[in-house]
């Protein structure tokens, strides 16, 4: 039994709250460990999770720069899902969705992952033939999809502008019931105590500023609280990852990093019990349980590392809401926020060995990453521990783009801003 | 994000689009090294700080441009114009060809 319970609960409020431990310790680096993860993001975190979990291997170090929870975790749109056409794509993101199902359970922390589904709108017949292409692709693999006629959307999510007079009318829509949000706050918080709980150490403000190798290997990592050696060193950095490879002699990826704004509306009263994306342009809006609705749209365009975008973005989103839902025109905006996206070369992500020995590397998860967090995690440290892919990461290779085996989910070519 | 194009001066960058990384060198068309290729079109040296890139200004001059802007401040630096106007300043004579 872990540490939240009823019992635990009432025992704790009877007793002044003064015997609850913390979340996770602030652990200080030990000179050496089995495993190094680099980076206590949700995919960091979610890896030394599932490697004690999975494969006994407690002895690792999380090493974060910042604290728990600062990074693209804490700062995305929160949606999962898995409504992907390419078979390597949904099978791994239905792995995910799997994992998430039963994700509150196991770290015997609620991530609140709530299954309200995701509506992807479509504005002409030839879109709706994709999205029919689309479901189809998904139920042969197993996942659910269902494609709705206008008045399906009507009844499931009466704010939308169903009128022949919308700006880009609606024609029906593809819906993944299983599909929906989670709390990310609490996923981050979630992963690092059940981490922490197996002995896994969560070192936080602990900058990695270079590698320590053995030959062309890596063995270790040098940081600001000083140098910690491993026989094995995984990075997963998301936005950050071209520079801290770098520091690994590693100039040159098929990674750029890109801004992605998110907005959050003024609560209101129960609005959009589903997850809402608009097909004409790109955004996508979910309403929180606090009553906020939460939006995002496109990336900014540009290379940034910034964490911040610009206004012209800001309108192109507001308006796409407004498109869908004009009823919304009088709601304030409460905060607007950006985040460093890993944008690779196809839109898919990497989970892999090398490309050092004794290096591992996840990235490229673009938009996707938040979804992506169990099965990443748990891909990534399945790698770590057999010194090879599961068959579910084995196609998202560094050399697939070298190789001609990229996967390209939007056909959109080696443009990382359009994935 | 304000843009200084040669020809049309300080402008926003609502104004333009972007064209990605300049510091690629595409192969000749006729070399057949692959990983050359590949290279020039998957691998990028991706900044944190300084970095040319183009950008279009499709809603003013519609030149492209090469602008050097750094990627965690968004300060611009500067901008020049790319393809056969490169070199051009605004009010100088010049015996460029029209553009490409």
């Amino acid at each position: 039994m872990g540490d939240y319970s009823l019992w635990s609960v009432v025992k704790n409020g009877l007793t002044g709250n003064k015997s609850w431990k913390p979340a996770w310790r602030k652990a200080a680096p030990k000179p050496s460990y089995d495993v190094i993860i680099v980076g206590g993001g949700g995919h960091g975190l979610a890896t030394a999770y599932y490697l004690a979990r999975e494969h006994g291997i407690t002895n690792v170090a999380v090493v974060e720069r910042g604290l728990i929870g600062q990074g693209s975790v804490g700062r995305n749109t929160t949606i999962v899902r898995s409504n992907y056409l390419l078979p390597e794509n949904s099978r791994f993101y239905e792995w995910s969705l799997k994992l998430w199902e039963g994700l509150s359970q196991e770290l015997n922390y609620n991530v609140m992952f709530s299954q309200r589904g995701v509506l992807n709108l479509a504005h002409t017949p030839s879109q709706l033939d994709q999205y029919a292409q689309r479901g189809n692709a998904m139920r042969l693999g197993g996942i659910d999809a269902e494609l709705l006629a206008r008045e399906d959307i009507a009844r499931l999510c009466p704010g939308i502008d169903l009128s022949p007079n919308a700006r880009f009318p609606i024609e029906g829509g593809l819906f993944q019931p299983r599909a929906g949000t989670a709390r990310h706050d609490a996923v981050a918080w979630g992963l690092a105590y059940a981490a922490d709980r197996m002995g896994v150490d969560i070192i936080e403000t602990c900058e990695v500023t270079g590698f320590i190798r053995d030959g062309s290997a890596i063995t270790g990592v040098e940081t600001s609280r000083g140098e910690i050696r491993a026989p094995k060193v995984g990075v997963a950095v998301a936005g950050m990852t071209s520079e801290v490879m770098r520091k690994a002699g590693v100039e040159r990826l098929p990674i750029e990093s890109h801004i992605l704004q998110a907005f959050v509306s003024e609560p209101v009263k129960p609005l959009i019990d589903t997850v809402v994306t608009f097909g004409a342009g790109h955004m996508y809006v979910s309403q929180s349980d606090k009553g906020g609705l939460v939006f995002g749209g496109n990336l900014d365009y540009y290379n940034s590392y910034a964490q911040r975008g610009n206004l012209p973005i800001v309108q192109e989103v507001a308006s796409e809401l407004l498109a869908v839902f004009p009823n919304l025109g009088r709601l304030k905006l409460l905060r607007s926020w950006g985040g460093v996206m890993d944008m690779s070369m196809d839109g898919s992500p990497i989970i892999t060995t090398g490309p050092l020995p004794g290096l591992f590397l996840n990235c490229g998860w673009c938009y996707g990453g938040f979804k992506a967090t169990p099965g990443s995690g748990w891909c990534f440290a399945w790698t770590i521990a057999h010194d090879e892919p599961h068959a579910r990461n084995a196609a998202f290779t560094l050399d697939r783009f070298h190789a001609g085996t990229v996967i390209d989910e939007k056909g959109a070519g080696a443009a990382p801003r359009l994935h | 994000m304000l843009i200084p194009c040669p020809v049309c001066g300080l402008r926003d960058s609502g104004e333009f689009t972007t064209g990605g990384d300049a510091s690629i060198v595409r192969p000749a068309f006729d070399d057949g090294d692959e990983a050359a290729w590949a290279a020039a079109v998957y691998d990028r040296s991706n900044p944190l700080g300084a970095h040319e890139e183009y950008w279009h200004h499709v809603h003013g001059c519609r030149h492209w441009l090469i602008v050097a802007r750094d990627t965690q401040t968004h300060a611009v630096f500067g901008a020049r114009l790319a393809g056969a106007w490169a070199g051009y300043q605004s009010g100088a004579p010049s015996d460029k060809p029209g553009p490409d």
